[in-house]
């Protein structure tokens, strides 16, 4: 289980600050991270800071969740759609579950993601919440 | 290019086979298919398989196989792309024969799902998604798909009984396929009584984990006659990608891959879609043949429901789907499904898929879909006449 740390570690800079990068040549927003721009396919560019503000592209509830996420069961994963641009897959957190429209504004905050174990890691990352503003 | 036919079929009923392991299940297809064609020997084994690893600790299959079967020594190599990985093999094997390196190749899918259960099955599975940037969130395979059709719902304005079609069809041509999991027809109202399973996906949307394996015999066409006078001829052999992150589709309700590889088939078989009798498509989720229909031509954007809802998708329909019962009532033993509807195919253009045969079974397709849409493939067959 320890080898997975270096895993998990080297990602950190995405999980809990959601940064990408901005394509240098079509200047398109990359989230997560990538060598090579999706979009324009030139070598993609200098770091870009997500503001963490999107909208709930569309979203489900899991009753039957896989190894690490029973303690949390059920929960709600969507599809965000981020302001700047890209799309990512994320939970909901302070919602009730189902009780979630697909249009609605949400903003990143960091949670406990998943537990591997007792004697495993204990991810942390992002989660989107309700936009302060609007509860 | 050599011009391929296939010359043996073999499928197990599927199931939960307790007593069978994974190198039993395959070698029961094999034996079949190399009864069938009447052969012996065969120059490669390539098997099919996404979670030998996982499930059963068995990571090199291809030789385990292999000499199981009494084939020791041949080429044998396992080709793995989630739930395509049926058509994945297939299309290595048509490669094989294809260029001339390999005359006679035997594919094997195979899959051992019920040495698991529960959350390690479920986390299995959902390894076919992008580990990094989906799965890290708890997403599962269920969830992905319904995702993507509550999106789809909401963009098109359809309701849960659009879809009830799909299941309801899957289950009444399940009902006379000796080899499927579940062999009894279901009413509407069943579909609309079901559980759900991540909202809006409900227990009848979904096709069951199962073990299983199909295997299938191909050599080129000249020297088909020797073996057998009812050969399958292969006219078409196409794979495309597409992201494997849903969120990372240009489009998440589109499945460009399946566009990309059908659209390629055609090309290849030189038809056009409204010439195919049948379509064996990969209706995991009631969502997925939707998108199946559209991407392949059948329906525009948002009107994959139409075919089901109108009836066109029966057997006596204007494109019969799932013609012995689909992912969802034959079942879907993820790594073998390929070649089920492969061996599905064949038996429709033999003449031979009893209860369920076509009368005019002349051309069909089958189309393989990986994780949530990222490897499609996609074959067209013909008849021999």
């Amino acid at each position: 289980m320890t080898v997975e740390i270096a895993r998990h570690w080297r990602l950190n800079s995405q999980r809990y600050s959601l940064i990408g990068e901005e394509c240098p040549a079509c200047h398109y927003k990359i989230f997560p991270p990538r060598d090579v721009c999706p979009h324009c396919a030139e070598e993609a560019g200098p770091e870009f800071h997500f503001s963490g503000n999107g909208t709930v592209f569309s979203h489900t509830t899991v009753h039957t969740p896989p190894e690490g996420f029973e303690a949390q069961s059920p929960y709600t994963v969507a599809l965000v759609k981020l302001d700047e641009g890209p799309m990512i897959t994320a939970q909901l957190t302070d919602v009730d579950n189902g009780a979630v429209e697909i249009g609605l504004p949400v903003e990143m905050v960091t949670r406990k993601l998943a537990e591997q174990g007792d004697e495993g890691l204990i991810l942390y990352g992002y989660k989107f919440r309700p936009q302060m503003a609007m509860a | 290019m050599r011009d391929i036919s296939i010359i043996g079929i073999g499928q197990t009923p599927v199931g939960e086979h307790w007593g069978r392991s994974l190198r039993h299940l395959a070698y029961d297809a094999l034996h079949l298919a190399m009864k069938d064609a009447g052969t012996e020997r065969v120059d490669a084994l390539y098997v099919g398989n996404m979670l030998s690893g996982e499930i059963s600790g068995q990571a090199h299959i291809g030789p385990l196989i292999a000499d199981f079967a009494g084939l020791r020594g041949i080429e044998a190599v396992k080709i793995e792309a989630a739930c395509a990985s049926g058509a994945a093999a297939f299309r290595q094997g048509v490669i094989g024969v294809a260029s001339g390196y390999q005359d006679v190749v035997a594919v094997v899918g195979v899959e051992k799902m019920t040495d698991d259960v529960g959350s390690r099955l479920t986390a299995g599975l959902a390894s076919a998604a992008d580990a990094d940037y989906e799965t890290v969130h708890g997403v599962t395979f269920v969830a992905l798909n319904a995702l993507i059709m509550q999106r789809y719902m909401h963009e098109y304005g359809l309701s849960k009984g659009d879809f009830a079609n799909f299941s309801v069809n899957a289950h009444a041509n399940g009902a006379n396929n000796p080899n499927a999991m579940f062999r009894r027809a279901i009413s509407k109202e069943t579909f609309m009584r079901a559980g759900v399973v991540a909202n809006p996906v409900s227990l009848f949307d979904a096709s069951p984990m199962a073990d299983g394996a199909a295997a299938a015999i191909i050599c080129p066409t000249r020297l088909a006659r020797e073996y057998t006078d009812k050969a399958v001829h292969v006219l078409a052999s196409a794979i495309a990608t597409d992201s494997l992150a849903v969120h990372d589709r240009k489009n998440p309700l589109w499945l460009q891959a399946a566009e990309d590889s059908a659209h390629t088939a055609y090309r290849q078989a030189k038809i056009t879609p409204a010439e195919l009798d049948f379509f064996e498509l990969h209706d995991a989720f009631t969502i997925m043949a939707a998108l199946s229909l559209e991407a392949a031509g059948f329906a525009k954007a948002g009107q994959g429901t139409r075919l089901a809802v109108n009836g066109d998708i029966a057997l006596d329909g204007k494109l019969p789907i799932a013609t012995m019962g689909g992912l969802k009532a034959r079942g879907h033993p993820v790594g073998a499904t390929g070649m089920y509807q492969i061996v599905e195919a064949a038996l429709q253009l033999r003449g031979e898929a009893g209860k369920n045969q076509l009368p005019h079974a002349r051309l069909g397709m089958t189309q393989n879909i990986g994780g949530s849409g990222a490897t499609i493939g996609t074959h067209i067959f013909k008849s021999s006449e």
